[in-house]
């Protein structure tokens, strides 16, 4: 019996294959959608998980200075001496391809056991990584990008992505450092033992650095790409959603019949609940292919965007763990289920002698505009709670909300819209277009609301993306001022390197820095010298008047936007820097992109509190052509092409960082639209399926079928151009939260919004062709239809 | 006796008050009898039908088939009394639009779990030629011919059809009418049909006449 009932079930899928196809195409792209977003996000933080463990010790506490000076050797020796277990490490940063790589230094004997740092060392390693030339370690992936180490470079397992392991004295040479950035303690320690303070009374412990220091960094960022899956799961869902509920009432008489044939209510809910598992599970493997392939396609972006925005190393490589197969299928099943539990519940609930009303279902979502009206108020006023929470997970609110009340407000807008735009129609045909166009605005409501979704992330993350490039454009003309970039191979060249440029250029900017913890936090501290080229193009925030006087005098410091947000200061603020000297902020200055805390000192200063700084980088102002003088100091000079960097190149690279970063949310923008389109073509096809009663009467008073199939058309693409039109103020607040909450709270820095129309007319000839496209094969089909369909509507056939 | 039916009430909600459908109905049906129910639009033809079939529940009154008081019980009690020995044949017909004419007819039958032959069934009922056919290939008088197949396919001991005619011209609506008196007693199937006309009716062992609720005939 339960097989009978079985096939009486399925056959209706046999006979509207295109139904199941549209079905399993919702339910697979939300599924491989949410799974491919998911998927990434889960590498990253595997990667962050890694590094952490790694560098933190495996939660070990850690004495570091307050000050934030490196740790001397003699300090080390004393705190040993006291009784104490500890461990130094030396942690830095060298120059690779496509960015830095993170140097962690680790004395392998006194390295407490158990630490992964210390497990990532196999016994056979111990004695070849000692000492000055011992061997370094790193991840396959991460040692294809330090291709100046030679043959001391192993690869190893275990390590973490953008990490190069290397025996303590080894690793103070590479970042140039003397001292230590801080002392692991032994979670076993003696019984007696000198106290700290009195060897050592400018250490402080610091708690364990774990894998949320740089997930709450780079959260922001997951948050977005996970907004971005949730958002096309949702419009996916609205394809399930449409599908499903059309396919229940079409059955309707059926269940009707299998009731009235003696099968029980409970069996029937049981076989649906199965048939919809079933699709499901097929759905949710479909899914987690496509989800992979777009995660596999994305996944590069996303580990450069971390690397460029965080500095986070992420392995551009995916792999894939039982647990996110189990996630997606998972997911495609409560995304069914979501879809899919108002159709069931009215299953079980239906009177046995209920009779299908297909159209009515469509309809019926008219009676509950009302209900998504209230609803769109209420989530505006969470939204308002949102915004008045403030900081990110309160910016996040905001935009939720605002979304959500403005995809429910939608269909009663358009209403409003169509009604008072059918006033202005003049003739029957115009007046019967926009009266069944109001008529259909409930059947076609969740793909529109889709369509308003995917046109409002559009055009919000896309204003974003063309603010953040404006801004930065103008930004890197500002800062970088030099026209050529000089990086030299040895510190000691310098003197020669000076005398080389004296008679070739108009002037030499030592660009010297050094990576410190400011007010803890890192922070890289820059010297700048006194040279009118700064005071004319650096991008100040805000400044005292005589910001570049004291500059030349020695005195002050610029911030960057992030120090300044981050620790709440201003001009005349005093600021700490490390080895505990006070001066202060005269100026905060924009720095886009930079995921640390960044301070300019005059460069004396630097070279007077900081004789470890890196001294290796110079920009030349040149009079004129650079070729000339790139060619003299790589042939006469004899420094590799490679650190010579004019300043047009520097900018294409940046510029070309900054696209790679945000293709990701490119991608996902054009497949939410696709899904949008893909929602509209299934709910025109649905309700074509029942406008015949609609259509008939017009046609027999004389509309041929062409014109009735060109009037759908028309119909489909004008509500596309009213949702287009109503998804730009939609848009534009979606950007102002994502420019002037999120990112502040996110990144740090505010950028100014721009528009840009051109982009809107673009994507509004695109949502247009879409909605078009969508419509144009139910159009052709009723185009097509034999009159004999039409008649039978008159003749109660149907 | 095969069917029983001892005062059914039945009270649809009205505007103001209650509107009394069936008023205290009592009458039976005895193994392999056709009886035909005649009576008004809105008579509460279908209705008894309806309760008798466990396809609505009564307000008050017993329907007691085979011994058993089908009003008491459960709905998979019910739907299994429908599965083996009460088939209903509607006036819409009600075929399922996505199954063949064969499955349509075997379908019941696999239900109820009995081997039926649907080259026999079409060949009693003037089907050949259109088992591999969908429903909506066939015409109403041949979609009706299927219902009363998939109806008498599982074997019932008691065959409901709710003005099986209703949807059909004349002609046609003889002819399955007479197909289903005479498949129903080649069979000694018990036979409750519900018409308006009284021609038709007159085809039957007995009739009852049903008029604002009360048998009158």
């Amino acid at each position: 019996m339960t097989w009978a009932v079985i096939r009486a079930l399925l056959s209706h899928w046999r006979r509207r294959p295109f139904q199941l196809v549209t079905l399993l195409l919702g339910l697979s792209l939300a599924t491989g959608l949410w799974s491919g977003v998911q998927a990434i996000n889960a590498e990253a933080r595997k990667s962050y998980g890694e590094a952490a463990d790694i560098l933190g010790g495996g939660g070990l506490t850690e004495l570091v200075r307050q000050d934030g000076a490196p740790i001397l050797p003699q300090t080390f020796v004393a705190i040993r001496r006291g009784g104490w277990l500890v461990s130094p490490v030396v942690d830095g940063w060298i120059e690779a391809d496509r960015g830095r790589v993170r140097v962690l230094g680790v004395d392998p004997f006194s390295m407490p056991a158990g630490t992964p740092a210390a497990m990532a060392i196999a016994p056979q390693d111990l004695t070849t990584m000692l000492g000055r030339n011992g061997v370094l370690m790193a991840d396959p992936v991460t040692a294809t990008r330090l291709t100046g180490l030679g043959e001391r470079l192993q690869t190893g397992e275990g390590i973490a992505p953008g990490l190069l392991l290397a025996d303590i004295e080894a690793a103070a040479e590479l970042v140039g450092q003397v001292g230590y950035d801080r002392l692991l303690l032994d979670p076993k320690q003696p019984l007696r033992q000198t106290p700290l303070n009195e060897i050592a009374p400018e250490l402080q412990r610091r708690a364990p650095e774990t894998a949320e220091d740089l997930g709450r960094l780079t959260d922001s960022f997951h948050l977005n790409l996970t907004a971005f899956g949730l958002l096309s799961f949702a419009v996916g869902l609205f394809i399930v959603n449409g599908s499903v509920g059309l396919a229940f009432e079409q059955r309707r008489p059926v269940f009707r019949t299998l009731r009235a044939l003696g099968v029980t209510a409970r069996r029937l809910v049981w076989l649906l609940t199965l048939e919809l598992l079933a699709i499901a599970l097929v759905a949710g493997v479909i899914g987690i292919f496509m989800g992979y392939l777009i995660a596999a396609a994305l996944l590069p972006d996303v580990a450069a965007t971390l690397r460029g925005l965080y500095g986070a190393s992420v392995d551009g490589a995916l792999t894939l763990s039982p647990l996110w197969w189990l996630s997606g299928i998972a997911i495609a099943c409560l995304g069914t289920a979501l879809a899919a539990a108002s159709g069931l519940i009215r299953v079980a609930r239906m009177p046995l002698l209920a009779p299908a009303k297909p159209r009515a279902w469509a309809m019926a979502t008219g009676s509950a505009m009302r209900w998504q009206l209230a609803l769109a108020g209420h989530s505006l006023v969470v939204a308002l709670i949102g915004f008045a929470f403030g900081e990110l997970i309160g910016g996040f609110i905001l935009l939720g909300g605002f979304l959500i009340a403005a995809a429910l407000a939608l269909p009663s807008v358009l209403a409003v819209l169509i009604v008072a735009v059918a006033r202005l129609a003049k003739g029957p045909v115009a007046t019967w277009f926009w009266a069944d166009t109001r008529q259909q605005l409930p059947g076609l409501s969740l793909a529109l609301m889709a369509l308003l979704l995917a046109l409002s992330a559009n055009i919000g993350v896309g204003t974003m993306v063309a603010s953040f490039r404006t801004t930065f454009t103008g930004w890197l003309d500002q800062r970088l001022v030099s026209d050529l970039y000089v990086t030299l191979e040895n510190t000691a060249d310098t003197p020669a390197l000076m005398a080389f440029l004296e008679t070739r250029s108009e002037a030499v900017l030592p660009i010297w820095h050094v990576d410190a913890e400011v007010l803890g936090g890192p922070a890289e501290i820059y010297g700048v010298v006194d040279h009118p080229i700064y005071s004319e193009n650096w991008p100040l925030l805000a400044a005292n008047p005589d910001v570049w006087e004291q500059i030349a005098v020695g005195e002050g410091a610029l911030i960057n936007e992030q120090l300044s947000r981050r620790e709440g200061l201003a001009p005349g603020d005093p600021l700490l820097l490390p080895g505990g000297w006070e001066t202060t902020v005269t100026g905060v200055y924009s720095d886009y992109g930079n995921p640390i805390g960044q301070v300019v000192i005059p460069l004396p200063v630097l070279i007077d509190r900081y004789p470890q700084a890196d001294k290796t980088d110079f920009g030349v102002l040149v009079d004129g052509d650079t070729e000339p003088l790139k060619r003299a100091l790589s042939e006469d000079f004899g420094l590799p092409v490679e650190n010579l960097v004019d300043q047009a190149a520097l900018k294409a690279f940046s510029l070309s960082i900054f696209e790679r970063t945000f293709a990701v949310t490119g991608a996902l923008n054009i497949l939410t639209l696709a899904v949008a389109g893909i929602a509209i073509l299934t709910s025109l096809l649905t309700l074509a399926s029942m406008r015949l009663p609609q259509l008939a009467p017009v046609w027999a008073l004389g509309i041929t079928r062409k014109t009735l199939g060109r009037i759908e058309l028309i119909r489909a693409v004008v509500l596309a151009g009213f949702t287009f039109v109503l998804a730009v103020p939609v848009g534009l607040g979606l950007a102002w939260v994502l420019l002037a909450i999120i990112n502040v709270e996110a990144f740090g820095w505010r950028l100014p919004m721009h528009l840009f129309p051109r982009d809107w007319l673009w994507l509004a000839v695109l949502s247009l062709a879409a909605a078009g496209l969508a419509s144009l094969w139910p159009a052709r089909q009723l185009a097509k239809r034999p009159p004999a369909d039409l008649m039978r509507v008159f003749t109660h056939e149907r | 006796m095969l069917l029983d039916v001892r005062n059914v009430v039945k009270r649809f909600p009205g505007s103001d008050q209650p509107v009394t459908v069936l008023d205290g109905v009592s009458m039976s049906v005895a193994a392999g009898e056709t009886v035909a129910l005649t009576g008004e639009s809105g008579s509460g033809k279908s209705t008894l039908l309806h309760i008798i079939g466990g396809l609505e529940p009564c307000d008050e009154g017993a329907v007691i088939f085979e011994g058993t008081d089908l009003t008491g019980l459960d709905d998979a009690g019910r739907a299994s009394v429908r599965r083996s020995n009460i088939s209903v044949v509607f006036q819409q017909f009600n075929l399922i639009p996505s199954l063949t004419i064969e499955q349509n007819l075997t379908f019941q039958a696999q239900l109820a779990g009995v081997q039926a032959s649907a080259d026999d069934l079409a060949q009693s009922l003037g089907l050949q030629g259109q088992l591999r056919k969908y429903p909506e290939e066939l015409s109403g008088g041949q979609q009706q011919r299927v219902a009363i197949g998939r109806a008498l396919a599982a074997a019932p001991k008691l065959v409901l059809a709710d003005e099986p005619t209703g949807n059909l011209d004349e002609t046609t609506g003889s002819a399955v009418f007479e197909l289903l008196v005479a498949q129903a007693r080649d069979r000694a199937t018990g036979l409750l049909i519900a018409t308006h006309s009284e021609r038709l009716a007159g085809l039957a062992d007995r009739r009852l006449h049903l008029s604002h609720g009360r048998l009158t005939g």
